[in-house]
């Protein structure tokens, strides 16, 4: 239980997906104008994450390694988080309408965002079992979600400020999330576990 | 003829290089030039994969632009980026073991990477397969230029060496912040300034001449 815990606290904090790693930059810089999108792109980000991560530990483990096909496993899990975004969308427009109004315009955005498949690949690479590969998956997105509702209200803020005209919009953008990191670089010496 | 030829590959070019530069100008692909630009050496190994990727791809996108149905393109644009993907990474593992382990996990990733569908969508989808190839080219070279500029800067402040080699001279300290993550932010937002600012004084240096040529005639 404890390290259970440990994985969450240093997903979500030490090796936060964008500020350590940059998983998930283009959605964190696109997305981030209003905390109420960036809680809705965050929230349909670990729910994504968490089940794709289920998914190809399943992929990766009961067909891949039987078959000795490993080295197509960029090409297996990228399919298969596309088609869950898919089955995804498909299911909560047909049984949660509401959820789906809430999140369904960030699914499709979902499939392109190398968090997902980030997370994938390093539950892989980290040799977790089925429940530390799920919980992984589950507080990276947490972690996600964390630091774009964070930068999204950094960003209202931002809105007042008169810049020099080069650095208008994006550049400004890159400056606040470079304070953030700064913020939680303040994490990485930490060690759990 | 083939004036129009040649013309058409200098102007993409220098379309890809700068003016319409994938990274500093359209704002693609910011994961793997936030990650990977460490050291220049990463950053060029990081822009010749992606530019063999995005070359294939684009070729093989094009061949195919007549068969995909417009329904599921995205889920066959998909799949033939992570095949060459896949075939980079294992060549990396072979030949450049070094690149490979530096590089890590951001090699698989380069399949999401956005300046490649974004290419396959906007240019391979519909033009023939010369001009596709040679439009991967021009953008791979553009996202490689701007990679290894933000290298270059990072790698000579972060860590004092230039390709590995010391050019401190024992007299400077070389800033650690520079090679951490918000290093990368920070440098990253002045380069595209910068170029923000250096497309400013060209719109406004052209705007100028047109009103005089206006004015003359």
């Amino acid at each position: 239980m404890a390290d259970i815990f440990a994985l969450m606290l240093s997903a979500v904090l030490i090796e936060n997906f964008i500020f350590s790693r940059f998983y998930g930059c283009c959605p964190f810089l696109g997305v981030s104008e209003k905390p109420a999108t960036a809680l809705g792109m965050g929230c349909a980000v670990v729910f994504v994450m968490t089940l794709a991560s289920a998914l190809t530990y399943a992929i990766y483990y009961f067909i891949l390694v039987p078959f000795a096909l490993t080295y197509l496993k960029t090409i297996a899990f990228i399919l298969a988080i596309a088609a869950l975004v898919q089955f995804i969308e498909m299911f909560l427009r047909r049984f949660l309408p509401a959820l789906h109004g809430a999140l369904g315009i960030y699914l499709p955005l979902i499939t392109t965002n190398c968090a997902v498949l980030g997370a994938a690949l390093l539950n892989i690479e980290n040799g977790f079992d089925f429940l530390h590969a799920v919980v992984f998956g589950f507080s990276a997105g947490l972690g996600f979600t964390m630091a774009i509702v964070i930068f999204a209200g950094v960003r209202q803020k931002m809105a007042f400020c008169t810049p020099p005209k080069p650095f208008r919009g994006f550049p400004l953008t890159l400056l606040a999330a470079a304070l953030a990191a700064m913020a939680f670089s303040g994490f990485s010496g930490m060690q759990i576990g | 003829m083939k004036n129009e030829k040649t013309s058409f590959y200098r102007e993409h070019l220098i379309e890809g290089l700068f003016t319409n530069n994938p990274t500093l100008v359209q704002l693609l692909g910011m994961c793997p030039t936030l990650a990977v630009t460490t050291s220049l050496a990463n950053a060029i190994g990081m822009g010749l994969s992606a530019t063999a990727v995005l070359m294939f791809s684009n070729l093989f996108i094009s061949l195919l632009r007549k068969r995909i149905p417009a329904e599921v393109r995205i889920a066959a644009y998909i799949v033939i980026i992570s095949g060459f993907v896949t075939a980079i990474e294992m060549l990396l593992h072979a030949f450049i073991p070094s690149l490979y382990a530096s590089l890590g996990l951001f090699i698989p990733l380069i399949v999401v990477n956005c300046i490649i569908l974004a290419r396959a969508e906007a240019f391979a989808s519909k033009n023939p397969p010369l001009h596709a190839l040679f439009d991967g080219l021009a953008m791979g070279l553009g996202f490689t230029l701007a990679l290894a500029l933000l290298g270059f800067i990072r790698e000579l402040l972060g860590a004092g060496t230039v390709l590995g080699y010391d050019v401190t001279l024992g007299v400077a300290q070389p800033m650690l912040f520079f090679i951490m993550p918000a290093g990368a932010f920070f440098t990253l937002a002045f380069l595209i300034a910068a170029a923000n600012a250096i497309r400013a004084r060209a719109t406004k240096k052209k705007e100028r001449a047109g009103k005089e040529d206006g004015a003359n005639g």
